[in-house]
């Protein structure tokens, strides 16, 4: 018989059994669309946190000065004042291993802009620390090297800072008063919302490092160093270069230890990917479990038409088809059935999860991988228990198959 | 060899139910010429379904040689025992064996979509044709529950009929038919021997057996008796008769 022929008895027996071809459709359906639903929906809450995650700073290395023992008390980290702009030079200047470098000096007090006044944070930085942190600005424009080095005194506010300052107009352009020092407001930065520990990170102000150093601060000493590490990858070879650098800039001794630290991210890296871990197992159990259901659905409307299949096979074989035919023509109904099924459960999978991700405010990702694995599986199942019981009676007696019950 | 269409040689069929063996057929040695009408009658369990099921190469003996028209049956290979119930032998199930929910017309289509050795022209037409020889050429779009008892075994007829196969395998094809329509069938038996077709009817009933050339009983398995019938009745005309009757008693 030729194959048209087989496609063609296929789709009629299929047509001619429309609830059962329905129910077995709607067991594909069912598995393929919730795995994709949820697979699509964790992805992109994995996605979300590791976004999270790296908006807290691009392969950041944070150095704070040592701490000062004296007579066997510590005095904790940053009381050995030894970071100077002299460091942050050399950093500049020699590092291979770094992108970007800045120093921060922190200096608060209290911020006045006409009838309005602020107790607030001032945070000196270089202009390239935007990209340390990966902030963004609002409004306006961030200082740049030249007011840097003219210790111009250009301010760019927090969003909080902004609000309580300037309820009612454009901050960009005004002025006000850090300390009695007078400042020209030439930009705003972008909400940046709460940081991990509960601090909110928009109640600052950001000047030129040499502007805080200088008018604000004593003139000499740094309290942190920012850089960049290259890449990730780098970030090893990158610490290495910084404690090298920093040490022959304070003339250390080969014997001494180091007079300052430097953190970076991986404990928080650590976390995050142990969250992302623990999520990843979770949907794959989620999205195993819901294979499971799907297939056993499948399997059950299967079996459950063997029985009127079986005499079906029974009353083909007597008027002569070959064994090979009724499995062919099995074989195709399975795949016509699973592909149809596969084809709406990725359609409705996708849809559901479009629209469950816009209610939750999760970002929805679609895996191919997964959209491929779980059709196949389910391709599978469905081929699997549709082709099996009709192989065996195919290979009955046309009489046994006839009496089958 | 002798030109025997149909050649059993002691032919055994053994069932075992549990501990106890049953032998549906024991050591039965047979032979229908071409041509011939023949009846098989017995009372139940005597073995002539069984027997029906082998001629018919739906079912294998358990031992003993089966040779149709000089072929050797228990040879041959699923593949060519499907080709050999395709082409050579049209059968009548007692219980019909329709496809549900599939017309008459499919039904009946259904044996020449198997056939890949005679490939026919116009197969629609063929079972249009089959369908209008049986006298259903007016429910061709009807699915067997849409059928009356008497209608589904003319289509099966129908089907048997459609590959236009020298033998015609019946097995109690009257079984659940009324006295009218099971002479309607016997005459259209008849008129298909008249020619050429040979024809093996199983049945009970003594007066369907009447219409056939040739009696054979069986009896647990075995021949009991295998005789010519001189004088078989003439369906036609009982048919007539009966027509008759009806009409008088109605007038």
């Amino acid at each position: 018989m030729r194959w048209h022929k087989l496609i063609l008895v296929a789709l009629k027996s299929i047509a001619r059994n429309k609830m059962r071809s329905l129910l077995t459709m709607l067991g594909i359906i069912i598995g393929v669309a919730s795995v994709i639903t949820m697979v699509a929906l964790g992805e992109g809450s994995q996605a979300d946190i590791e976004g999270q995650v790296a908006s807290l700073g691009t392969n950041l290395l944070m150095v704070r000065p040592g701490s000062v023992s004296s007579g066997g008390v510590s005095g904790g980290a940053g009381s050995r004042p030894s970071l100077t702009m002299d460091d942050v030079a050399r950093l500049e200047k020699y590092a291979t291993q770094l992108r970007w470098v800045s120093a921060e000096i922190r200096a608060s007090g209290q911020v006045i802009a006409g009838s309005n006044n602020w107790s607030t944070t001032i945070k000196g930085v270089a202009p390239n620390y935007l990209s340390i942190r990966n902030y963004e600005m609002e409004n306006g424009s961030f200082f740049t090297a030249r007011e840097s080095k003219m210790r111009a005194k250009v301010a760019v506010l927090g969003k909080t800072v902004a609000d309580e300052l300037f309820p009612d107009q454009d901050p960009v352009g005004a002025r006000l008063r850090i300390r009695n020092v007078p400042f020209k407001v030439i930009g705003v930065m972008a909400e940046k919302g709460q940081s991990a520990m509960g601090n909110d990170q928009d109640d600052i102000i950001f000047a030129p490092d040499n502007t805080v150093l200088y008018r604000l601060s004593n003139g000499k000493t740094i309290h942190d160093i920012s850089a960049s590490a290259i890449s990730s990858e780098t970030m090893d070879a990158a610490k290495e270069e910084l404690t090298a650098l920093l040490r022959s800039e304070h003339r250390l001794a080969a014997t001494a230890e180091d007079d300052f630290v430097i953190r970076d991210q991986t404990e928080i890296v650590a976390i995050a990917t142990r969250v992302t871990g623990t999520l990843t197992l979770l949907l794959s159990s989620i999205a195993g479990v819901s294979l499971l259901v799907g297939g056993i659905g499948i399997m059950n409307i299967m079996l459950v038409s063997v029985t009127e299949r079986t005499r079906e096979i029974g009353i083909r074989l007597a008027v002569g088809a070959r064994p090979l035919d009724v499995l062919a023509q099995f074989l195709i109904e399975a795949a016509i059935l699973s592909l149809l099924g596969g084809l709406i459960g990725i359609l409705s999978g996708l849809s559901a999860a479009w629209g469950v991700g816009k209610l939750l405010g999760v970002s929805a990702v679609v895996n191919p991988t997964v959209v491929l694995i779980t059709v196949l599986f389910t391709g599978a199942v469905g081929v699997f228990f549709g082709f099996y019981p009709a192989r065996k009676a195919a290979n009955l007696n046309p009489i046994d198959a006839l009496r089958y019950e | 060899m002798s030109a025997a269409q149909i050649r059993l040689s002691h032919i055994c069929k053994f069932f075992s139910l549990g501990e106890v063996e049953v032998r549906a057929l024991d050591d039965l040695s047979l032979e229908i010429d071409r041509g011939e009408f023949v009846a098989i009658m017995g009372s139940s369990g005597s073995g002539k379904s069984t027997m029906m099921n082998i001629l018919g190469c739906l079912d294998t003996p358990t031992s003993g040689g089966y040779h149709f028209d000089g072929i050797a049956v228990e040879t041959l290979n699923r593949r060519q025992l499907a080709d050999l119930r395709n082409t050579k032998i049209g059968f009548v199930f007692q219980g019909f064996n329709l496809l549900p929910r599939t017309t008459a017309l499919e039904n009946v289509g259904l044996p020449l979509l198997y056939d890949r050795h005679r490939a026919v022209a116009d197969p629609q037409a063929r079972s249009i044709e089959a369908l209008q020889r049986v006298g259903l050429g007016d429910r061709l779009d009807h699915e067997p529950n849409q059928l009356s008892g008497g209608q589904q075994q003319r289509v099966a007829i129908a089907r048997a009929l459609v590959t236009d196969p020298p033998i015609i395998l019946a097995d109690e094809p009257t079984g659940n038919l009324d006295s009218h329509t099971t002479l309607e069938v016997m005459a259209l038996f008849q008129e298909l021997n008249r020619e050429g077709l040979t024809l093996v009817v199983v049945t009970h009933e003594t007066e369907v057996a009447e219409y056939a050339g040739r009696l054979i009983e069986l009896r647990d398995g075995m021949l009991l008796r295998d005789e010519v019938n001189p004088q078989p009745r003439d369906a036609q005309a009982d048919l007539l008769e009966l027509q008759t009757e009806k009409s008088d008693a109605l007038a």
